[in-house]
């Protein structure tokens, strides 16, 4: 394949095009994270090329269910999204804030640990996950207070997005309008094209350093027929969704109906386990552990994911805020839903059916808000 | 330099193996010397050092007349004690002799069952004295020991979480194997092994006993949709803490 024009936003690759692209991104120093099939699931890690990408393997999931079958075809992105995202690289789950040192002299030395050199490239990028990284910026970066490892890992990663080719049994992005396609937020957006054994990339390029990185990957120029194909492809992905979340007056729903029978129905079901918030992209608490060492020497401040179904997160002097299964469910939900509108201007949640997936009793807030929505003001004094 | 606080060691109905997590802290054993005392630590050392104790750490569970009577003993000479693992805070697997007849098994054990002077139960340390931490597992994990002694000299509150093993499971990036099929209790049991079993592909055993708001009956039905029947939950409710009551109370909802 020969070079096209420098000014051209849409390029055709091949799967040899896609290997270049992922040796580009290493040999520019980065670490390459994207999807490998590890304990029977599509999930984040580094990847070296191809071989490490779930080719011919996609994921079927209903609540609270997860299988890998065999596609019929050799698609790398072929599957929609796993238990990890992106969120294990730029807020990772474990993390030391700083230690201090107490001196023979009595001093105190404090020393924060040095900013781990990763800069990423995440490969395989789906149109909702962009969207939740963008929530987290906001969170992390967009505040009054920079979280300055989330912001320094933020700046430095490059995306590599994938349009979504099919969705899965608890997709709900048409829901929350954050997919099926990537229309921002990226370096380089691909459409993965199977006709028979014919295996293309659209490749959409969407920012100065995706075109330099692109001059380096063998490719030819998109005609307006392959363009159009991609796009048939997205909007098929568009019309497959597993779930749907009527978002109309939601939040106005939910923060009208704290008090609705329907909490206390789902805290019979739910384990408080915190599945559904470790697994959403878009949730964002962590607690600190202090640690100190025997001699009382030495300290360090570690910070954890955390979640509001733990009862520590909303331990106060005296106890636990919310005690009950009912109050945690709703504060999840609300504040997913409804209270974050108020807070950071948009939904806390992007439709990426993680939570819902993952939940190993399979509590689905899609139902749950259908559930209010069926009989509001129900409960109310 | 002042007094090192004086730690001692109690053992009662248990396998030794929780004491030893405090053997095998390796790296930080000269360090536990170095802060402590080790006044009273049968396992370790024959030279015992008269009490009273600044912190007593009580291995095992009640099982004897002899050892309810000893325990009192115990606390009279400990300023702060800490019950460490599953038959210190919850009577231990012999605690399966609370579900049946305890006379039966000494008659089919012993050739001379007269000569066992036994309880009819296996009870935590917590049902006969007032315990002031208890640290839970089977075995205790020594990371959280070493924190549980850390925080003690430093009269901090030790981090020892008491929420699911899922997040611990999750912040290791494991892949559920419950939602891929199969029946695990790590939603149910408290955290501090850092979700070994699902890590090897492994249902959660509950090694750690019940987590702080175990939804019991939830799990059940969960356990039961992945085609366990009663006997699969009772049997694995009534292992290393079948005493603890959310798993002993569900335990018997399934005893059909
Ligand atoms: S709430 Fe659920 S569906 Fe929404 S972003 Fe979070 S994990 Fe995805
Ligand atoms: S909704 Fe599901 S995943 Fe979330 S805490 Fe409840 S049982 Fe766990
Ligand atoms: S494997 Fe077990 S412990 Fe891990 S998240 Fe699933 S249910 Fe929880």
């Amino acid at each position: 394949m020969q070079d096209i024009r420098p000014d051209t936003s849409h390029v055709v690759i091949d799967a040899h095009g896609l290997q270049c692209l992922i040796d580009a991104l290493s040999q520019d120093g980065r670490r390459v994270v994207g999807p490998t099939v590890r304990d029977e699931a599509i999930v984040y890690d580094d990847i070296a090329g191809l071989g490490s990408l779930p080719r011919g393997w996609t994921d079927r999931q209903e609540a609270g269910r997860y299988a890998l079958e065999r596609r019929e075809d050799e698609a790398c992105f072929g599957y929609v999204v796993g238990p990890h995202s992106w969120k294990k690289f730029l807020f990772p789950p474990v993390e030391t804030l700083w230690k201090a040192r107490r001196e023979d002299d009595g001093t105190m030395a404090v020393s924060r640990p040095e900013r781990p050199a990763d800069r990423f490239a995440f490969i395989g990028v789906r149109a909702c996950e962009i969207e939740a990284i963008a929530i987290q910026d906001r969170v992390f970066e967009q505040g009054p207070y920079t979280d300055t490892a989330y912001a320094a890992r933020r700046s430095d990663a490059f995306i590599v997005a994938v349009n979504c080719g099919q969705a899965g049994g608890t997709c709900f992005c048409v829901s929350m309008e954050t997919g099926p396609r990537a229309t921002h937020g990226f370096d380089l957006a691909l459409t993965e094209m199977i006709e028979g054994a014919e295996h293309r990339f659209l490749v959409e390029i969407g920012s100065e350093e995706g075109r330099s990185v692109m001059a380096q990957v063998p490719h030819v120029r998109a005609d307006e027929a392959r363009i159009g194909a991609a796009s048939a492809i997205v909007e098929r992905t568009a019309a497959q969704m597993g779930r749907h979340l009527d978002t109309d007056g939601l939040k106005e729903l939910l923060q009208g109906n704290l008090e609705h029978p329907r909490w206390d129905d789902v805290a019979d079901r739910c384990l408080t386990c915190a599945n559904c918030t470790m697994v959403c992209p878009t949730c964002f608490c962590s607690t600190v552990e202090d640690h100190s060492d025997l001699a009382n020497r030495e300290a360090e401040r570690v910070r954890k994911w955390d979640s509001c179904f733990t009862m520590d997160f909303s331990y106060i002097h005296g106890g636990s805020v919310r005690a009950s299964t009912a109050s945690r469910y709703r504060q999840w939900m609300t504040h997913k839903l409804a209270n974050w509108i108020d807070q950071f201007g948009t939904s806390g949640c992007v439709g990426c059916g993680r939570c819902i997936t993952w939940c190993p009793v399979g509590i689905d807030l899609t139902q749950e808000a259908a559930a209010i929505r069926a009989t509001p003001g129900e409960g109310r004094s | 330099m002042t007094a090192r606080p004086k730690l001692a060691v109690w053992k009662f109905a248990s396998c030794d193996g929780c004491q030893l997590s405090l053997l095998d802290c390796e790296d930080e054993l000269l360090a536990v010397a170095g802060a402590v005392e080790i006044a009273n630590f049968p396992e370790a050392s024959s030279a015992i050092v008269e009490g009273p104790y600044d912190l007593s750490l009580v291995e095992g569970s009640i099982t004897t007349p002899h050892d309810a009577e000893r325990i009192l003993a115990v606390r009279k000479q400990s300023k702060f004690l800490v019950t460490i693992g599953a038959c210190a805070t919850a009577g231990g697997i012999q605690a399966l002799r609370n579900f049946a007849d305890v006379k039966d098994f000494v008659a089919a054990v012993y050739a001379s069952p007269q000569y066992i002077d036994t309880l009819a139960t296996s009870t935590p340390i917590s049902a006969h004295i007032p315990v002031d931490y208890e640290l839970h597992g089977c075995p205790i994990n020594k990371a959280q020991l070493v924190e549980v002694i850390s925080a003690f000299l430093a009269g901090r509150k030790p981090a020892v979480p008491a929420h699911s093993v899922c997040i611990e499971c999750k912040q290791r990036g494991s892949v559920c194997v419950m939602v891929q099929g199969t029946p695990c209790l790590g939603p149910v049991t408290h955290a501090g092994c850092g979700a070994i079993c699902p890590a090897y592909r492994r249902g959660c055993y509950g090694c750690y006993g019940p987590m702080e708001t175990p939804n019991m009956p939830a799990l059940a039905r969960g356990w039961r949709e992945l085609g366990a029947d009663g006997r699969d939950i009772r049997r694995a409710l009534r292992s290393f803490n079948a005493w603890a009551e959310p798993f002993r109370k569900e335990s018997a909802a399934h005893d059909d």
